[in-house]
């Protein structure tokens, strides 16, 4: 029965996708200035605010990891999954962002890639996660997941520093081809609507990947779990 | 009759990192692994990139202050490798952990020790630098005294942190590359702002505040670094 459950949820989010889909390709007008290259604009955006919050996610489960780790261990073994699963969801949606940008820019602004505040802010965080997993991948034992919290951390210390950083230096020169961009607020009804539902349907499509991605991490702390009682007993 | 044993005195803080410093200066004095192989890797860098782009003396002010601090960071990290590697033959680091004395001075105490090597490295770099690069700093060129300690503080304060941090690593003269890198990016974008400003004079900075930043960014690093130190150490 829950099985089914599980079935007809996957169902419902796919169906909503394809809604998003037909939303954004085919209801949605043409953009006057831009064209059809604005369509990436309903998955570029989605994608980049969901990142941005899977990695908050992240951290903050790391600082509960950090608190927890000795007091509650059970708990900690928890928000160490969350921490892992949403860092992994994070960057695959960070790359999305990573790849849909440059392809916008390119007609657009004219060129592939800019160091402008929000650029180098998301590839620095798409750079510190995947330093986290690979950090993972690289310490073994219980001690893996203390260092890899403290690694996050220091990580979410470096965005707001870029961030302002690269404000203070596009003060200093001219800002490059930045006019027309999207984000100077959406008026076509239609264009909002097909944005609304591609940022519904990724973020379901999100949660429910990391909800899976949950389950299978904690799966795994059972067996080694398991495992080591096992040899603890000396069976 | 008991004899009355008064417990060891305990040193204080400052005295502890004064122990560990001058431990750390001896056996670099003796082997002087780290400063040499630093030395000529950093020297090697620079050749590399004044070979391979050939600068006229405009494009060498551009590009000028990257090579610095990227040849400084790719130096330090062999050093920074060693640090704590030093540590664990004989499992000094076991015996470190087990005293009862402040973690944190031994951070520090390492800290500084990498601090003066990476600037003994810098100090003897700069004239060759000058020279291959044909550089003469068109703005205030005593600002440079600040900016260079700074940067390269910001560089072995994290450095020293996440190699004890990779040292429970399999491969992790690899790791330290890995994490180091990205987490010090925004001292290094502030680092080559700030030197490129001096040397090409333009005066987009007046307000210095890339320095500031980098100033900003060593206090809140070195600050998270104390906090965390005592957990990297006893992560088990």
């Amino acid at each position: 029965m829950k099985k089914l459950w599980i079935a007809l949820g996957m169902l419902a989010v796919a169906a909503l996708m394809l809604w998003g889909f037909n939303q954004a390709i085919y209801v949605a007008p043409t953009e006057a200035t831009m064209g059809d290259v604005q369509r990436i604009f309903y998955y570029h955006v989605p994608n980049a605010m969901l990142s941005f919050l899977f990695f908050a996610i992240s951290f903050v489960a790391s600082i509960l990891f950090l608190a927890w780790r000795n007091t509650a261990p059970a708990r900690a073994q928890a928000a160490d999954a969350w921490a892992l699963a949403s860092a992994e969801v994070g960057v695959v949606f960070c790359s999305v962002v990573l790849i849909t940008g440059p392809l916008w820019a390119r007609p657009v602004w004219g060129i592939w890639w800019t160091w402008d505040a929000r650029l180098t802010t998301t590839l620095l965080l798409w750079l510190i996660y995947v330093s986290y997993l690979l950090l993972r991948r690289f310490v073994e034992g219980a001690q893996m997941q203390t260092l890899a919290a403290v690694v996050s951390v220091f990580g979410a210390l470096d965005v707001p520093i870029v961030y302002m950083a690269n404000r203070w230096w596009r003060t200093q020169h001219p800002a490059p081809v930045f006019g027309g961009g999207p984000d100077s607020g959406i008026k076509d009804p239609t264009m909002l609507a097909a944005f609304g539902w591609n940022l519904l349907a990724w973020a379901v499509w999100g949660l429910m990947l990391l909800a899976f991605r949950v389950h299978v991490e904690r799966r795994n702390q059972q067996i080694q779990h398991k495992a080591s009682q096992a040899a603890l007993a000396g069976r | 009759m008991a004899v009355a044993i008064a417990p060891p005195e305990e040193p204080g803080w400052f005295h502890l990192v004064g122990i560990h410093l001058r431990k750390d200066l001896r056996i670099e004095w003796r082997s002087r692994e780290a400063i040499h192989s630093m030395i000529f890797f950093a020297l090697l860098v620079v050749v590399l990139f004044s070979m391979a782009f050939d600068p006229t003396a405009a494009a060498s002010r551009e590009i000028a202050g990257g090579v610095l601090c990227v040849a400084t960071l790719f130096a330090s990290v062999s050093a920074l490798n060693q640090a704590w590697s030093r540590e664990i033959r004989h499992d000094v680091l076991d015996a470190l952990r087990m005293t009862p004395a402040d973690r944190s001075a031994i951070f520090v105490a390492k800290v500084l020790a990498n601090f003066l090597f990476v600037t003994v490295v810098q100090a003897l770099l700069a004239p060759v630098f000058f020279i291959f690069y044909n550089l003469r700093p068109l703005g205030n060129g005593w600002l440079l005294l600040a900016i260079v300690p700074l940067g390269t503080w910001a560089l072995v304060a994290n450095g020293t942190f996440f190699a004890a941090l990779s040292i429970r690593s399999r491969n992790r003269e690899l790791l330290l590359p890995l994490i180091l890198f990205p987490i010090f990016l925004p001292a290094l974008l502030a680092m080559v702002l700030a030197v490129k400003t001096i040397l090409t004079g333009d005066g987009s900075d007046p307000h210095l505040l890339w320095l500031k930043m980098l100033a900003g960014y060593d206090i809140i690093f070195m600050t998270v670094s104390l906090l965390l130190f005592d957990t990297v150490l006893h992560a088990e």
